[in-house]
């Protein structure tokens, strides 16, 4: 597949996605903020999809749009949201939220300064559309008979998240 | 573009073939078509819903407009076209407005992958059944904002109930579509003990699998028997209530919450709801087309297989519009004789007439290609055949909704979950690792 447009669509997509996440947290109702987020991780997904990566794209969509916002959305319809927008909120914590995100700033503003002499002069490796999610299979569970580089990093994850699980069950249930 | 409209032009210039997957030019006309298909396809839909459901339950159904109520889904649009179009005053607007839009999109968004056949597809993406998975599963936030915005309780109640059934029944056809994908890489014996030489790669793009399923020359379905078989039953289950169908309409269960998620809309926008709801059905019946019924290939190619079963399969498109020509012919001389019913007499009768013609102009090209002793499956019909296929198939599940809907008693909330997570879930996980095993071993 040949890139179509690709400046255009980078910065179109990247433009959405920043606009939906000033948008998630200037609104005062929590449900258009979630709506907000998903139009940013959709984007994102599009980011996704321009670099070469649909397998990555098609996951993002179907667990962060489809699962998880939805989870998202569920919970706060039931929080009654009429209070909550016409209270102030009275925690002041916007200057440590300030600090923290400074910090963070410049941190990105740290990697880039510092990684940006890594991709200079050097072509972006493309993996043809159609081996890119059998690419992703054989990083993660390796190929036929041997163990791929990241299976053990992998199986550790899957452990974590079947504990979080089980314990989100447990601390739930009272009987089980 | 040059070279694109080259191609569209000529059948054997580069860039592909006519109707090739991944050509723009085709991939737009096939994205008008299915436009106006589907829309043409839902209308038909609600007439033949309307009709049959009265039939079981030995009614008649809608009878006034034209003849046996043939016209009454153009009646419906209208009034739905010119109603006023209310939006509460508590409600929130701008989501209440972009909702049903989403719906939609979400659900025509899909067909972008439907494969009709080996290249009549808008595109052949990689992840297709990934794609197809992760954008239906975005239909569900059309329903939840439309609950939220309306701002009254029955909608949100019914997009409460909404959320957490498709969230529960996605895992369960999740789990089943993954056995068939894996049944794509693994070939052991075939239904006949036929098995393919080439070793197979897995693949997700649903054009791969269909072609999958025909090199190792069974369908999905019968594929290690019984497993291809309970995939396929967790899916079918699933696929009813992911798109809110009885039995599990609980999200719009009128005698309990009016109408449900949709209670405040009212015409146009209640009606795009109702075309994105059928529009989600059609797609989901052809991701269970495409897995486990062989998508565009006809039924029994290795037991009757040869050229003159071939032309023998190549004769059911027209004989199908004969067929309902002929139903068409016995509804007019059924009618009865007052001169009341001459206009719809008439009006029968060139329906009747137009199916008919239909039957014999497909009927005569196969014919006249076997008579001057010419290849009978061109690509013309060739294409015809797979489309054919294809859309008899999704018929076919479009008749189990309707009949689903006349048979069963709504299910309960607390029985939808517990089948759905202590049913479903272990059945498909079960399924999905025996198929592992099994592929393995043979």
């Amino acid at each position: 597949m040949t890139p179509v447009a690709t400046p255009l669509f980078f910065y179109m997509l990247s433009g959405i996605a920043i606009l939906g996440g000033l948008l998630v947290i200037t609104r005062r109702n929590a449900v258009h903020s979630a709506l907000a987020l998903i139009v940013t991780l959709l984007a994102v997904a599009g980011l996704y999809l321009m670099l070469y990566a649909p397998f990555v794209a098609g996951v993002q969509i179907i667990v962060y749009a489809g699962g998880i916002m939805v989870l998202f959305l569920f919970v706060i319809m039931l929080v009654n949201l009429e209070r909550t927008v016409k209270q102030r909120q009275f925690n002041r914590i916007w200057p440590v939220g300030l600090v923290a995100s400074c910090a963070l700033l410049a941190l990105f503003l740290s990697v880039y300064e510092k990684g940006k002499s890594l991709f200079e002069g050097r072509p972006v490796p493309t993996l043809t559309e159609a081996s890119n999610t059998q690419q992703v299979g054989v990083l993660l569970y390796g190929n036929a008979g041997q163990i791929g580089p990241y299976t053990f990093a992998f199986e550790i994850a899957s452990l974590l998240l079947l504990v979080a699980i089980l314990g989100a069950v447990i601390m739930a249930k009272k009987r089980i | 573009m040059l070279q694109a409209l080259h191609s569209f032009i000529g059948h054997d210039a580069p860039g592909g073939t006519p109707g090739q997957a991944n050509n723009q030019l085709w991939a737009l006309i096939y994205v008008l078509i299915i436009f106006a298909g589907v829309s043409v396809a839902v209308m038909a839909m609600n007439w033949l819903e309307r009709k049959a459901l009265a039939h079981f339950q030995v009614r008649l159904g809608p009878m006034r407009v034209g003849p046996h109520g043939l016209l009454q889904p153009i009646a419906d649009a209208v009034k739905l076209l010119i109603k006023e179009d209310i939006i509460p005053d508590e409600a929130d607007a701008f989501v209440f407005w972009i909702a049903p839009l989403i719906g939609l999109l979400a659900a025509f968004t899909v067909y972008t992958v439907v494969p009709f056949g080996p290249s009549q597809a808008v595109s052949d993406m990689n992840i297709g059944i990934l794609f197809m998975l992760g954008v239906s599963s975005l239909a569900v936030l059309g329903i939840v904002m439309a609950g939220w915005a309306s701002n009254s309780h029955y909608p949100l109640i019914g997009a409460l109930r909404s959320s957490a059934q498709m969230v529960s029944y996605e895992v369960a056809m999740g789990l089943a579509v993954i056995s068939a994908i894996l049944m794509t890489s693994l070939h052991g014996l075939g239904l006949y003990g036929v098995s393919s030489q080439s070793d197979g790669t897995g693949t997700l793009s649903m054009i791969g699998i269909v072609q999958a399923q025909q090199e190792q020359h069974v369908w999905f379905l019968f594929k290690f028997f019984p497993l291809g078989l309970i995939a396929f039953v967790i899916f079918a289950i699933a696929m009813v209530a992911e798109t809110n169908r009885a039995p599990f309409d609980l999200p719009e269960a009128e005698s309990e919450l009016t109408a449900g998620f949709h209670t405040e809309y009212s015409g146009l926008r209640w009606s795009l709801f109702m075309l994105a709801e059928y529009a989600a059905m059609i797609a989901v019946s052809a991701i269970a087309v495409t897995l486990w019924l062989g998508g565009w290939l006809r039924p029994f190619p290795n037991l009757l297989s040869g050229p003159t079963w071939d032309f023998i399969f190549a004769l059911f498109p027209g004989l199908t519009f004969l067929g309902l020509g002929a139903v068409a012919f016995l509804g007019t001389a059924r009618m009865p004789k007052h001169p009341y019913f001459k206009i719809q007499t008439i009006g029968l009768a060139g329906f009747g007439v137009v199916l008919a013609g239909i039957g014999v102009l497909l009927l005569a090209v196969p014919i006249a290609a076997k008579v001057s002793n010419q290849d009978f499956l061109n690509r013309s019909t060739l294409a015809l055949m797979n489309v054919y296929w294809f859309v008899l198939k999704v018929a076919l599940f479009m008749y189990l909704y309707i009949w689903y809907r006349a048979t069963w008693p709504r299910y309960r909330f607390d029985q939808l979950m517990k089948v759905g997570w202590k049913v479903m879930l272990p059945i498909s996980l079960g399924v999905l690792i025996v198929t592992a095993i099994v592929g393995v071993i043979l």
